[in-house]
């Protein structure tokens, strides 16, 4: 496997003085307020609040009233690249990326061509040592094209830096092709993300079947379609003693298929979406394309088992599911409309604001699953302790806005919680080392 | 009102005024000279996305009727065969300022859209497979017409796809509203699972068919069978057609057309006293003249008044 999985843009190592913030990190277990020293790009200190001077090359910044976390990780991200530019690349991704408090992300092979050969995934992290904002890395197709029907070089794509291996936005419809897959794993390891959904359930459905779709007289797509794939792979990967990740959850029968796989000892893991731990099937009503995403939304039953599973521990981690489209994609028919909504720039404030606010999950626990999705994919989960490498987000919990009110980092703009007002502003992040968002307001205070 | 772009939006004080509005103008339908001026320098836009004989013409009588100009304009073998997308052909035929659009798609919400996008009212004739408002609202006039003289209390079956039906899902709620209890029968295959939190009950035989005052069957159509929806027609008919032994002698029978005769209805039903089937295609000539005049008449300005300043100086 290659040296440095991550791949980042060229950034400046930052000195920064954070006096008096409130440090939370739950792995570390700290939650008091510190000084915190960066040097070089590196957690140089923590000491007591307001007894560190800043040093003539260090920047200070006033954390007083705010909150400073390990930098989130997504290992769910559409970056688009290559071949559909005109919804996101590698910079404005990674910008939206930053801008949500993000200081890592994993992005999908479904583009255009897909990511499926080790030139291409050499070319792609070329082009992300020069355009991201923050480290991302990429997994690379499980089948050639997506389309389930040979298997990549994975040992080679591995050698030039995959992750692992997904053919997210559809499923691997054979069980034999996706066992051969598993099998071929213990040649080269990574970690195989799954997109579970049986399209023989799914086609022609647009939202999650029930009492809206029959209302609206949209093609609904069961909830079965998800849990029965679901199912299916997970004996897979226990038969195998292969390691899957179950993507983006949707429903009830998905976190009890989850729960007792782990149960059963096989190694998965897996993850949920804001929209999903938020939204329900009832938001479709209006037939806003920007609510219209693969897993639909689904029951608030749903949704509730969702929060239960990630407060507990079934799911492992929150992913955005980040799925930019152009805004004339998205001002089409519902049914016309491509699936996929943005989320990387209000998934923490979406969550502060709909799951800790009114106490159903508490921060500490939010921020350990906002960071957890890196270790799934073997990689070191950001921490805030002297001699780390600086991944950190500045949050201002109490600071209000309205999603979207002035534009978007992204390229695009398809968002599910726009409009909405959100509690939360992410102030400043610093990912391996280097700032790579500031929020313009807050600079000026800052300096 | 300004569109008409559900039944679901409409309360049934609407859809009452709609009717009797109708009735009104069911009187000029009678006259040797079927013309009235109401809408004179109106423009009224067809626009249809899918095929269309019975709605579209008589949306056109309808628009003629109330002396407004009527454009039609059909997807197939225009700008969206070339790839133009619905917004842009809208904003592009809005240009020529119609007063109205009348919209048939395949897509749900489409009118909804629309009616964002464009000054003009606008009314669905058919989205997806969500509503046909201005269908139910000629099936209410109809019943209220024919021997049953209203809907109140009545017991309504609608029979058949209503998986793949608008005109299921806009009777069902405009028939409750006017205080009828509904029950869908069909195939499970093709009743949604859900459909029940509409209000209406649910059957998948046709044994408590007695109970109807309305028998309303729906088209079933043939590519249902490519998709495994049903194994065979004549197992459908066999379960499910209404004919003479299941059709009683008090029983209303209405149909949206076109009628696939042996399938759904068997031939002795549609040509029976009970059928209301062509009072149905008169229906909705005077219904869409109320609903067009309900629009356009009245507060409304018109968007094509050649002494609106803006178009003025665009003559000039």
């Amino acid at each position: 496997m290659a040296a440095n999985p991550l791949v980042q843009g060229p950034g400046v190592p930052a000195n920064l003085l954070l006096s008096r913030a409130h440090v939370l990190d739950p792995r570390a277990d700290i939650d008091a307020l510190y000084d915190v020293r960066v040097r070089g790009g590196e957690i140089a200190e923590l000491a007591a609040p307001g007894t560190l001077d800043p040093a003539t090359d260090e920047e200070a910044i006033d954390a007083s009233g705010r909150t400073l976390l390990p930098a989130f990780f997504d290992p769910h991200v559409h970056l688009r690249t290559p071949g559909q530019e005109h919804k996101e690349d590698l910079e404005t991704g990674t910008r939206a990326a930053a801008a949500g408090g993000f200081g890592g992300a994993i992005a999908m092979p479904n583009t255009e061509p897909v990511l499926d050969s080790a030139p291409l995934l050499r070319s792609l992290r070329d082009a992300a040592a020069r355009e991201a904002r923050i480290p991302v890395g990429f997994l690379p197709a499980i089948t050639r094209g997506l389309a389930g029907e040979e298997l990549t070089e994975m040992a080679e794509l591995r050698q030039e830096g995959a992750l692992g291996f997904t053919d997210d936005g559809r499923p691997v419809a054979s069980a034999g092709m996706l066992r051969k897959a598993l099998q071929y794993q213990r040649l080269c390891g990574g970690t195989i993300a799954l997109h579970e959904e049986d399209s023989s359930l799914s086609k022609g459905g647009t939202m999650h079947e029930g009492a809206v779709s029959a209302a609206l007289g949209l093609g609904g797509i069961p909830s079965v379609s998800e849990s029965t794939m679901l199912a299916r792979d997970a004996a897979l990967a226990g038969y195998e003693d292969a390691r899957v990740h179950f993507q983006h959850l949707s429903c009830v029968a998905s976190v009890q298929v989850v729960a007792h796989a782990k149960a059963q000892g096989w190694k998965v893991s897996t993850e949920v979406t804001p929209h999903h731990l938020l939204l329900t099937e009832e938001d479709v009503r209006g037939m806003d394309t920007r609510m219209k995403m693969n897993p639909p939304l689904a029951t608030e039953q749903d949704r509730k088992a969702l929060v239960e599973g990630l407060r507990e521990g079934t799911i492992d981690c929150v992913a955005t599911d980040h799925a930019p489209h152009a805004r004339d994609e998205k001002e089409v028919p519902f049914e016309q409309a491509p699936m996929g909504t943005t989320g990387l720039e209000t998934a923490f404030a979406a969550l502060y604001t709909g799951l800790v606010l009114p106490g159903v999950l508490e921060l500490r626990l939010l921020v350990e699953r906002m960071t957890a999705g890196a270790a799934l994919f073997e990689l070191p989960t950001p921490r805030i302790a002297t001699g780390e490498p600086a991944n950190l987000t500045l949050i201002d919990l109490d600071g209000e806005w309205v999603a979207g009110e002035h534009g978007w980092e992204s390229r695009s703009e398809n968002c599910c919680f726009a409009g909405r007002r959100l509690q939360g502003r992410v102030l400043l992040t610093v990912a391996a080392g280097a700032v790579v968002y500031r929020e313009r307001a807050f600079s000026v205070v800052a300096a | 009102m300004n569109h008409l772009l559900s039944i679901e939006e409409l309360d049934r004080e609407e859809i009452e005024r709609i009717v009797a509005q109708a009735e009104r103008f069911a009187e000029v339908s009678d006259r040797e000279i079927k013309k009235v001026p109401a809408l004179r320098g109106r423009m009224v836009l067809n626009l249809f996305y899918e095929a269309s004989t019975r709605t579209r013409s008589s949306f056109e009588l309808a628009a003629k009727r109330l002396s407004a100009d009527v454009v039609n304009f059909a997807a197939s073998g225009s700008s969206v065969e070339k790839g133009e997308s619905l917004k842009d052909t809208v904003l592009t035929l809005s240009a020529h300022k119609p007063d109205a659009i009348v919209l048939r798609t395949p897509w749900a919400g489409a009118s909804e859209l629309v009616s964002k996008w464009c000054g003009a009212a606008i009314v669905n004739a058919g989205d997806g497979k969500h509503e046909h408002p201005t269908q139910a609202l000629l099936d209410v006039y109809t019943l209220k017409r024919s021997r049953l003289g209203g809907i109140d209390g009545a017991s309504i079956w609608i029979v058949g796809d209503v998986a793949h039906s608008r005109v299921a899902r806009s009777n069902i709620i405009a028939f409750q509203k006017l205080g009828a209890k509904v029950t869908v029968a069909g195939p499970p295959t093709l009743i949604p699972r859900g459909i029940e939190a509409l209000g209406c009950e649910v059957r998948f035989t046709l044994d408590e068919l007695s109970k109807a005052d309305v028998v309303y069957a729906l088209r079933m159509q043939h590519e249902r069978m490519s998709e495994s929806f049903l194994p065979s027609l004549r197992e459908y008919a066999s379960w499910y057609q209404i004919n003479g032994r299941r059709l009683g002698p008090r029983q209303v029978l209405m149909h949206p057309g076109p009628v696939n005769r042996g399938v759904e209805l068997s031939g002795e039903v549609v040509d029976s006293p009970q059928a209301v089937i062509t009072a149905q295609v008169e229906a909705g000539v005077v219904v869409r003249m109320a609903v067009l005049y309900e629009l356009l008449a009245g507060a409304r300005e018109p968007q094509s008044d050649p002494d609106r300043p803006e178009n003025v100086k665009q003559l000039a």
